[in-house]
C-alpha cells in the first residue's frame, strides 16, 4: 500500500502545513486525493510532483464564484496507482498563477485553454496565442466563466494566428485541412519541410469545438449523460461511463455489480471495434486496401450485433446515472461468445496477413517514432503510451469493478513507432476478447440501476476511464443548489496530440497520414 | 487502295485506344474490387465517370496562365498521339512510320511536362510537391524505360514499334534471355510511369502521399476528365506496348484484313490478364516510402541493362 501515497507524502514532507488536505465533498472516497497550495507555490508543487516522476494527467480552471470565491486551478497529477490533485485558488479580479509549462510539457495546451475560455493567465507560459478559441471571437469572450451567458451572440472579429515559421533555402510550407479529403474530422496542419523531410509540424485545432463543457451546466445530472456520451461518438461508452462514475463518486451513489459488469463489457466491445477498424484504416494510408476492407467487414458485424442485442449500434445511452439501462439475455450472452469465436478466427486471419507483408510492414516499422523517453516526458496516455513503452493502463492501475475481478493484461511494445502502436492495437483486440469471455462467464445477478441522487452543493466527483484511446477523465462539482457547475473532460487525445507533433519530425511529409492515423486521435474529444 | 486501307485501320485503332482505356481501367478496378472482398461498380464506372466530370462547370484559380489551361489538352493530344504510334491491333499504321520508341517516348515526356508545370502554375504546395516528385520518377523512369526498349531494338534490329513486332512475329519462337529482362524492366517501369502500387496509388485521397494525383488536384470539369481520360489510355498503352513488345502474336500485319477481328479477341485476352496480374500485385503490395522508388527504378535500369548485355553476349 505504500506506492499508493508516495505524491502524497512528497507533498506533504515538502509543504508542510502550506499544502493542506481538503476533505473531498462526495460521499465516497475519493480516487484521488486533494491538497490546496497557496496560488505562488503552485508551480513549486508541480516540481515537487516531477522530481516523483509523476504526470500530469490533467489541468483546468473552476469559476467559482457561485461559492464566492474566485477561481479554482486544478492540477491532476498521478503515478503509478496514486492520483493526486492539487488545487489552488485565484482571486477573480487578478486571475494569475504559475505556470506548469516550466516542468510539464503537457501542461503547454491546457494552460492556453484555460487562459482562451476560462480567462485565467498562466503567468510564465511561452506561449500567448490562443487555444480552441479562434481569432473570430473576441479576445476577451470567455466562455466558461459563470458571468458569460451561454446565450450571447458574439460580433465575429478578425484576428491572426501566428503560425510557427521556418526561413531558409529551400524551405516550403504545406497547408493540410481543416477540411480534408477524406471522411474525418477538421483539423490544421502546418508542415515546414525542406524537400521530403518535415523540418516542423505545427497542428491547430478547435475546428469542432461545440462548447460542451458550458452546455453541460445548463443540464439536469440525468440528462446529461447522453451528452457525455457524445464527446466523442467513437468513444461513447467509455465517456458516458466516465461522467456516471465522476457524478456516483459525487453522489455517493454505488452502482449494481451487474451495471458495472454491463459497462464493461459494452466498453470492451467498444475496444475492438475501434482497434480493428484503425488496424485497417492504417494499412490503408500505406495503400494496402486489402485490410481496410476485411477489417472493416469484421468490425461492421460487431456493430449489427450491438444493434441486435442493445438496440444502438456504437450502444450510445445505454449507461446512464446510477447503472444501465440494458441487458443482456442468456440468449444474448450465447450470441456475443459464438460472435466472438468467430471474429476471433477471422481476426487472427488478417493479423496473420499483416504479419506476412513485408512491404507493409517496411513501411509502419521505424516510422513516426515517439521514443519511450519523450512519451513519458509528454505525459502521453493510452495506446500511444503503451506502444512507446509507458505502463499505462486505468484498467489495470484503478481497477475499478469489474477489472479487479477479471484482471486485464498491461500490454505494452518498447519500439514506439506506427507498428509498435498496431501490434498493442492488435494485443488489446486479443486481450479484450479474453475479457469479455471472463465477463460473460463470471456476470453477477441483480439489479440494473440505482436511483442517482443529485450531488450535496459543492460536492465533486474524479472518475477515471480506460477508453480504447486511453485514459479518460472525467471532473464534476456541484453548485449551491446541487445543480451542475462545472464539468470538465479530458479525452486523451488533449494530452497525444501534442506527442504527434514530435513523432513526425524527421519523418518525410508522405509518411505524414500513415503516422497520423496510427495515432487516431479524435478532434472532438479534443475540441470539445 | 494501300493508303485509304492504311487510314482506316490507323482510325480504327486511334478509336479502340479513346473508347476501350476506361473499359480496361474499369476492368482493373472491378477486380481489385473482388480481390478485396466487395462489390464492384462494374466495368463502366470509369465511363460514367467521365460523363460525369464532362457535364460539370470548370472552377479555376484567379491566377491560372494559359499554361494550366492547355496543359490538359495537350496531355490528352499527346497521349493519344502515342496511341497512334503503339501498334495495338495492326502495324499498319502511317504515322508509325513517322516515329520510333525514341519518339514514343518523348511523347509521354510532353504530356508529363506539361502537367507538371501546370502542378506548379497555381502555386499551391501541392502542386509543387507533386510535380517534384513526379519529376523524380520520370527522370528515373525515362531512360530505364530507353534501355528497355533499345534491348528489343537490337533484337529486332530497327527501332520502328512495327517493323519490331513484325520481325518477333516473323520468325520461329526464341526464348531470348535479353527480352526476358527487358521485360522484367519494363514491367517495373510501367508500375511507375503509370502511377499504380507500390510507386503510387491511384486511389488515395490523402494529398500528402500522392505522386501524379497532387500535380492535378487543382483540375475539375473537362479539364479533369481530359487528364483523367488521357492517365486511362496511358494505363492502357503501356499495356498495349508491354503486349506489342513482349507478346506480339495476333497483331495484325500490313494488309492482313482478316487478322483485325482476331488482332481484337487477342488483345482484350492479353489486356485481360495484364490486368489480373496487374490486380495482384496492386493487392498483395503496400505503397513503397517515396524515397525507395530510385531503387526500385534502379533495378528496372539495371536489369534492362542486363539484358543489352546479354545480347551482345549470348545472342
Amino acid at each position: 500500500m505504500k506506492d499508493q501515497s508516495i505524491l502524497k507524502d512528497a507533498l506533504v514532507a515538502a509543504f508542510g502545513d502550506a499544502a493542506a488536505s481538503v476533505r473531498v465533498e462526495g460521499a465516497r472516497p475519493s480516487i484521488a486525493a486533494m491538497f490546496c497550495v497557496p496560488v505562488a507555490r503552485f508551480a513549486e508543487a508541480g516540481k515537487v510532483m516531477k522530481a516523483c516522476d509523476a504526470r500530469l494527467a490533467a489541468e483546468w480552471a473552476v469559476d467559482e464564484t457561485v461559492f464566492g470565491g474566485g477561481f479554482g486551478i486544478m492540477a491532476l497529477y498521478g503515478k503509478g496507482v496514486e492520483l493526486l490533485l492539487i488545487e489552488c485558488a485565484v482571486p477573480h479580479e487578478a486571475p494569475v498563477f504559475p505556470s506548469l509549462t516550466g516542468n510539464y510539457l503537457a501542461a503547454w495546451r491546457f494552460e492556453r485553454q484555460m487562459r482562451s475560455l476560462m480567462g485565467v493567465e498562466s503567468a510564465g507560459h511561452p506561449d500567448a496565442r490562443p487555444w480552441i478559441k479562434h481569432e473570430d471571437w473576441p479576445p476577451e469572450a470567455y466562455p466558461l466563466r459563470k458571468a458569460f451567458d451561454a446565450k450571447t451572440r458574439l460580433a465575429r472579429v478578425q484576428g491572426e494566428y501566428k503560425w510557427v515559421r521556418a526561413e531558409g533555402e529551400g524551405v516550403y510550407e504545406i497547408a493540410v485541412g481543416p477540411v480534408h479529403a477524406g471522411i474525418i474530422e477538421p483539423g490544421h496542419f502546418r508542415f515546414q519541410a525542406v524537400g521530403e523531410d518535415i523540418i516542423n509540424l505545427e497542428e491547430r485545432l478547435g475546428y469542432v469545438h461545440k462548447g460542451i463543457e458550458k452546455r453541460f451546466e445548463s443540464m439536469t445530472w440525468a440528462a446529461a449523460s447522453r451528452l457525455a456520451g457524445r464527446v466523442s461518438g467513437d468513444t461513447t461508452v467509455a465517456h458516458a461511463t466516465g461522467y456516471c462514475t465522476a457524478l456516483e463518486a459525487a453522489a455517493g451513489c454505488e452502482v449494481p455489480a451487474r451495471a458495472a459488469w454491463l459497462r464493461a463489457l459494452l466498453l470492451e466491445r467498444e475496444r475492438i471495434a475501434n482497434h480493428v477498424g484503425d488496424i485497417g484504416a492504417i494499412s490503408n494510408d500505406a495503400a494496402f486496401t486489402f485490410l481496410l476492407y476485411q477489417t472493416a467487414i469484421l468490425r461492421e458485424r460487431l456493430l449489427r450485433t450491438n444493434q441486435a442485442i442493445f438496440g444502438h449500434r456504437l450502444t450510445m445511452d445505454i449507461v446512464m446515472p446510477g447503472g444501465v439501462n440494458a441487458d443482456i439475455t442468456l440468449e444474448a450472452a450465447r450470441v456475443i461468445s459464438g460472435e466472438l469465436t468467430e471474429f476471433s478466427a477471422e481476426f487472427e486471419r488478417l493479423v496473420a496477413i499483416y504479419e506476412e507483408t513485408p512491404s507493409l510492414e517496411d513501411r509502419t516499422c521505424n516510422a513516426g517514432v515517439l521514443a519511450p523517453p519523450l512519451a513519458k516526458e509528454m505525459g502521453v496516455v493510452g495506446i500511444v503510451a503503451r506502444a512507446s513503452n509507458q505502463p499505462l493502463d486505468a484498467r489495470v492501475q484503478q481497477a475499478y469493478p469489474p477489472y479487479d475481478v477479471i484482471a486485464p493484461k498491461l500490454i505494452r511494445c518498447g519500439d514506439g513507432d506506427v507498428n509498435a502502436r498496431i501490434q498493442v492495437r492488435i494485443d488489446e483486440v486479443r486481450e479484450s476478447i479474453r475479457l469479455i469471455r471472463a465477463i460473460i462467464d463470471g456476470m453477477p445477478e441483480g439489479p440494473l440501476a440505482v436511483d442517482c441522487p443529485a450531488p450535496r452543493p459543492g460536492a465533486t466527483g474524479i472518475s477515471v476511464v480506460e477508453g480504447w484511446r486511453g485514459e479518460i477523465v472525467w471532473w464534476v462539482q456541484a453548485g449551491p443548489g446541487s445543480e451542475i457547475n462545472r464539468v470538465m473532460v479530458r479525452d486523451p487525445s488533449s494530452v497525444n496530440w501534442l506527442a504527434l507533433e514530435q513523432a513526425i519530425k524527421g519523418n518525410i511529409v508522405p509518411d505524414f497520414p500513415l503516422c497520423n492515423k496510427s495515432f487516431n486521435q479524435s478532434y472532438s474529444g479534443n475540441d470539445l | 487502295m494501300r493508303i485509304v486501307y492504311s487510314l482506316i485501320i490507323e482510325a480504327a485503332q486511334i478509336a479502340v485506344v479513346l473508347a476501350v482505356a476506361p473499359a480496361f481501367v474499369g476492368w482493373v478496378r472491378m477486380l481489385k474490387c473482388r480481390a478485396q472482398g466487395r462489390a464492384s461498380a462494374g466495368i463502366l464506372q470509369p465511363y460514367r465517370d467521365l460523363r460525369r466530370l464532362f457535364y460539370k462547370d470548370v472552377v479555376l484559380a484567379g491566377n491560372a496562365s494559359w499554361i494550366f489551361r492547355s496543359a490538359p489538352y495537350v496531355a490528352f493530344g499527346a497521349t493519344v498521339l502515342a496511341g497512334a504510334i503503339i501498334p495495338v491491333i495492326s502495324t499498319d499504321l502511317p504515322l508509325g512510320l513517322t516515329a520510333d520508341v525514341i519518339a514514343l517516348v518523348a511523347v509521354f515526356a510532353i504530356a508529363r511536362f506539361f502537367t507538371a508545370l501546370a502542378g506548379m502554375d497555381i502555386g499551391t504546395a501541392f502542386g509543387g510537391m507533386g510535380s517534384s516528385r513526379e519529376m523524380m520518377v520520370a527522370s528515373l523512369a525515362e531512360p530505364a524505360m530507353l534501355m528497355s526498349v533499345f534491348t528489343i531494338s537490337l533484337v529486332a534490329g530497327s527501332t520502328t514499334l512495327s517493323e519490331m513486332v513484325r520481325v518477333i512475329t516473323s520468325g520461329q519462337f526464341v526464348f531470348r534471355p535479353s527480352m526476358a529482362l527487358a521485360l522484367m524492366a519494363f514491367v517495373l517501369i510501367g508500375i511507375a510511369e503509370t502511377g499504380r502500387i507500390p510507386v503510387d496509388n491511384p486511389a488515395t485521397h490523402l494529398e500528402l502521399t500522392m505522386i501524379h494525383e497532387a500535380m492535378v488536384l487543382e483540375y475539375s470539369g473537362r479539364h479533369l476528365a481530359l487528364i483523367e481520360w488521357a492517365g486511362m489510355i496511358k494505363l492502357f498503352l503501356f499495356a498495349s506496348l508491354g503486349v506489342a513488345l513482349f507478346v506480339p502474336w495476333g497483331i495484325g500485319g500490313p494488309h492482313e484484313v482478316f487478322m483485325v477481328p482476331v488482332a481484337v479477341v487477342s488483345l482484350a485476352i492479353k489486356l485481360g490478364i495484364v490486368g489480373v496480374c496487374l490486380v495482384l500485385v496492386e493487392t498483395r503490395l503496400a505503397k513503397m516510402r517515396i524515397f525507395q522508388v530510385p531503387e526500385f527504378l534502379g533495378v528496372a535500369f539495371i536489369l534492362a541493362t542486363l539484358g543489352m548485355l546479354s545480347f551482345f553476349m549470348l545472342e
